[in-house]
């Protein structure tokens, strides 16, 4: 086929060849002790994030227009950065002794852009079959698989998102699952492991996906889930079986605390997480396009007492804003992506600012390799079609649907996400309106660090498969 | 080329517009594409279906209904180079799409206009963003040859479809060589293969004998591009094929060669350019998606128009039956990557109508062209951007599509009418 990319990377889950037998979820983690005396609490962050912010100095960002991320926009602003955070933001800023000042009028300044919503690493470029992680599809219930085993650090797709100012990225597994796995949130540098490049200290999350994908692949091959039904008893089933494990786990702590002679119950990667989801430390991401579906999944999560944290894709939020806000979940959506699948028919361009301005959280995500590059012209389009459509929504106002919301269903707001003093420094300098598509980044700094400067290129990554090949360190 | 008349085939629907109309498209800053350049307050007179008069003296006659452009910038239509508008639906659900037939004995000689809908509602979202005429093709899947071509407009009428066989289309790249045995050199052998066949036909297929590539329908088919008289648009990347592609179109004189896909044709811009074989390029491809496309740039198009080369910008990142509407999207990153405005516009409008041979019809706001002429709120190649009036034929079409009646019912929602009776 040639015209074959005309639909998400997340059905590329029907090319996986292996069927392998499911990997087994039961065992004795090394953590499991057996001293009667010592109460077993297993690692919940067995590889941490290594990550160290580069080396950097005082800047100062004098006489931009600046949008803040939390809706706010200051003429002739000023962003100083200090110690790798945001130490001041406003107008008339003195310059501090040794401070690199960076002329910035005529241009605009924002917080970095944060992806709720990627694939880079997993399903990286190029594109070929050994480097298809995305999706574990050998059965439809895989919360005990972490994509960031899976994550290939040398996706040259992570230096190209660098450009269009992504400082911080959420990369999911795919949607055959109905539990795909953890998500995994990433500063967006270079690094020879992932583990160089997590968010420190970042909650974990957790992708499960409505609809067509899941009922497709396994469907497709005669077993449950087939149909929208056997998706509902899929996740219930599973919610039971999580219910028990973080019961026996809880009863267990209460009387090992309390001297009793009790014994640990066994481990289980996939209802671990699933555990942690029930006690509010993993963040449901939840694939879902149509109403009906978020609502029933809404009402699930009511069930079983925990929270949807986000609909991705979200194509029909405009029609239960009210549902989303009641519920607090959110929904991180495409500008104007639809058509290719019957989940996704009723998708219109004014979803976001539609969804936004009547009352629930609403952000835009990319999941591709080439949306990722360019999210500010992704809001460009949703908030010129809906200010079309009659809603009146600032540039600053907008500007959250790319930074702070997105950084907020992350659980990660009090890091990055804004312009707020004591934060993390993820900054952008844009040559012009960043709703323009003849904009583009100038410099992005992460954690204060200058990492990426458009007319230097000293400071523009190239990953090492891009080495020696035609066109290395083209844009 | 079979080209339908359109005055006839107007005539078969009912629906039709009243014909005779005049126009004036005035008060806006007018792209003419011509020696005429941007005419900063312009006037465009469309009468009977055509361009008949612009410029900033324009007098309009009597009865002459005016759009006011408001201030806002008038073009011509849009001519999206490379797509599948009308011909898929709803991607993953076959019975809704006619763009490839993967069990069909047949391959040159599949017709794409013959699956062509023009009810389909993705041409009426299409066209609201100001594209008012598109190249159709087919996929290709069992055979190299995925088919021929056909050139429609976005009116949804009856008679979109203006010019059928405008094109053959064939797959030459890693994906071609998978389909023809798994590798490049058993695709490049089937092509030469079928192009004897067209050239024996009809004499070889006469008595017992077959062809050596194609049946006796697909070689009638490609006749005409082994004659010259239909270009053959080959799906190409890398470098190395690329070169193997010019070679060809040398040896098999006076074929007629398009590029479509183009990662790495930058690196062979001068080649292309003296062999005058123009690339559909989407200026927004610019990662390694594949081992054909590791020198893909976002400096490639500017790269390109500056050897010579004749560029048209396609969509095929984003997709081609959905998002073809994107075109102005995509060019205007090209802009930002250092293509001329003026250059970067001619690539999604005159451009495309040249290389299929219709550029003294579409694409150009000048006399004699066919009225097709959209107006927008701003410049066209801006996101934030959107037409408020399109026309095709001279004709002013309607700015509603399946997605705006959705927004409007849903918009609302303090609305007491239950959902399914706001209309």
């Amino acid at each position: 086929m040639i015209l074959k990319a005309w639909m998400p990377v997340l059905a590329a889950t029907a090319a996986l060849g292996l069927a392998a037998c499911s990997a087994g979820t039961e065992s004795n983690g090394p953590g499991t002790s057996t001293a009667d005396t010592d109460i077993v609490r297993h690692d919940l962050n067995p590889y941490p994030s290594t990550y160290e912010p580069r080396t950097s100095g005082v800047t100062l960002i004098r006489g931009a227009t600046v949008f803040d991320g939390l809706g706010g926009e200051i003429e002739n602003g000023d962003v100083l950065i200090e110690n790798g955070q945001i130490a001041a933001v406003g107008s008339g800023l003195e310059v501090p002794e040794g401070a690199t000042v960076v002329d910035a009028i005529g241009r605009y300044v924002t917080p970095g852009v944060v992806d709720i919503h990627s694939h880079l690493g997993v399903y990286p470029s190029p594109g070929v079959n050994a480097h298809s992680d995305g999706n574990e599809a050998t059965q439809p219930v895989t919360a005990e698989v972490w994509v960031e085993h899976s994550v290939w650090p040398q996706d040259p797709g992570f230096e190209a998102a660098l450009a269009g100012g992504v400082t911080t990225l959420h990369i999911l597994p795919g949607s055959a699952n109905l539990f795909g796995g953890r998500g995994v949130t990433l500063r967006n540098v270079s690094g020879r492991t992932v583990q160089d490049m997590k968010f420190p200290d970042a909650p974990y999350t957790l992708k499960m996906a409505c609809g067509e994908n899941p009922a497709r692949v396994y469907g497709n091959r005669g077993q449950s889930p087939a149909t929208d039904m056997g998706n509902m008893a899929g996740y219930r089933a599973a919610w039971i079986r999580a219910t028990e494990y973080r019961d026996s786990w809880h009863e267990y702590w209460e009387g090992a605390e309390n001297g009793e002679d009790a014994s640990a119950p066994t481990r289980d990667l996939e209802l671990e997480t699933l555990m942690g989801v029930l006690d509010g430390e993993i963040l449901i991401q939840m694939h879902c396009y149509r109403a009906d579906q978020m609502a029933q999944v809404m009402d699930m999560s009511e069930e079983f007492g925990y929270q949807v944290t986000t609909f991705h894709h979200a194509v029909e939020a405009y029609k239960i804003p009210d549902l989303l806000s009641e519920n607090g979940a959110c929904a991180a959506v495409w500008a104007d992506w639809g058509g290719f699948k019957m989940e996704a028919y009723d998708a219109i361009r004014e979803n976001l600012a539609m969804t936004h301005a009547n009352g629930a959280c609403a952000m835009i995500h990319s999941d591709s390799d080439m949306g990722i590059q360019r999210l500010n012209q992704e809001v460009a389009k949703a908030l010129g079609d809906g200010r079309r459509a009659g809603l009146e929504i600032s540039d600053g106002e907008a500007w959250q649907w790319v930074s702070s919301n997105p950084a907020e269903a992350l659980g990660i707001s009090d890091q990055t996400g804004s312009l707020q003093p004591g934060l993390r420094a993820d900054v952008v300098l844009w040559s012009g309106n960043p709703y323009s598509t003849y904009t583009q980044a100038d410099q992005v700094w992460i954690d204060g660090a200058l990492s990426f400067d458009r007319r230097d290129e000293e400071q523009q990554p190239v990953r090492d498969f891009m080495l020696g090949q035609p066109g290395e360190g083209d844009d | 080329m079979r080209t339908l008349i359109p005055a006839i085939a107007l005539a078969l629907v009912s629906a039709a517009p009243s014909l005779a109309q005049s126009y004036a498209v005035t008060n806006g800053r007018v792209v003419t594409n011509t020696e005429q350049g941007i005419i900063a307050d312009g006037t465009v007179l469309v009468r009977d279906g055509s361009i008949v008069a612009v410029g900033t003296e324009v007098s309009i006659p009597a009865g002459t209904e005016v759009i006011d452009a408001g201030g806002g910038w008038i073009t011509p239509g849009l001519f999206a180079p490379y797509t599948q508008i009308g011909l898929i639906e709803v991607a993953l659900e076959g019975s809704t799409t006619d763009a490839g037939a993967g069990d069909s004995p047949y391959s040159v000689a599949l017709d794409v206009s013959d699956g062509f809908n023009p009810a389909g509602t993705h041409i009426g979202s299409t066209r609201v963003r100001g594209v008012t005429r598109a190249a159709i093709f087919p996929s290709t899947g069992h055979n190299i040859f995925a088919g021929q071509g056909a050139l429609v407009n976005t009116s949804g009428e009856a008679d979109s479809v203006f010019e059928t066989g405008s094109l053959v289309f064939a797959d030459l790249s890693q994906s071609g060589a998978s389909t023809a045995g798994g590798s490049r050199p058993a695709a490049w052998a089937y092509l030469d293969a079928a192009f004897g066949d067209a050239r024996g036909y009809p004499g070889r297929f006469s008595a017992d004998h077959e062809g050596d590539a194609l049946n006796r329908f697909d070689a009638q088919a490609l006749l005409p591009v082994v004659r010259g008289r239909v270009p053959l648009v080959l799906n190409i990347d890398r470098a190395a094929d690329l070169r193997r592609a010019i070679r060809f179109q040398t040896d098999n004189a006076p074929v007629q060669l398009i590029v479509e896909g183009g990662a790495e044709a930058w690196l062979v811009a001068d080649e292309l350019a003296a062999a005058g074989i123009p690339v559909l390029l989407d200026p927004m491809r610019n990662l390694p998606a594949s081992f054909d496309e590791i020198a893909a740039t976002l400096e490639g198009a500017e790269r390109l128009h500056e050897a010579g080369v004749t560029v048209a910008y396609t969509t095929v990142t984003s997709d081609g039956y959905y998002n073809a509407r994107l075109i102005t999207q995509h060019a205007g990153n090209a802009v930002a990557n250092g293509v001329a405005w003026d250059e970067a516009f001619r690539s999604i409008t005159l451009t495309p109508a040249e290389i299929y041979g219709v550029g003294d019809r579409f694409g150009a706001i000048a006399t004699g062209y066919v009225g097709d002429v959209v107006v927008w709120d701003g410049d066209p190649l801006e996101a934030m951007s959107s037409p408020t009036a399109v026309m095709i034929d001279g004709e002013p079409t309607s700015m509603d599509s399946r997605q705006t009646r959705l927004r409007d019912r849903y918009i609302n929602i303090t609305d007491e009418t239950p959902y399914a009776y706001r209309r």
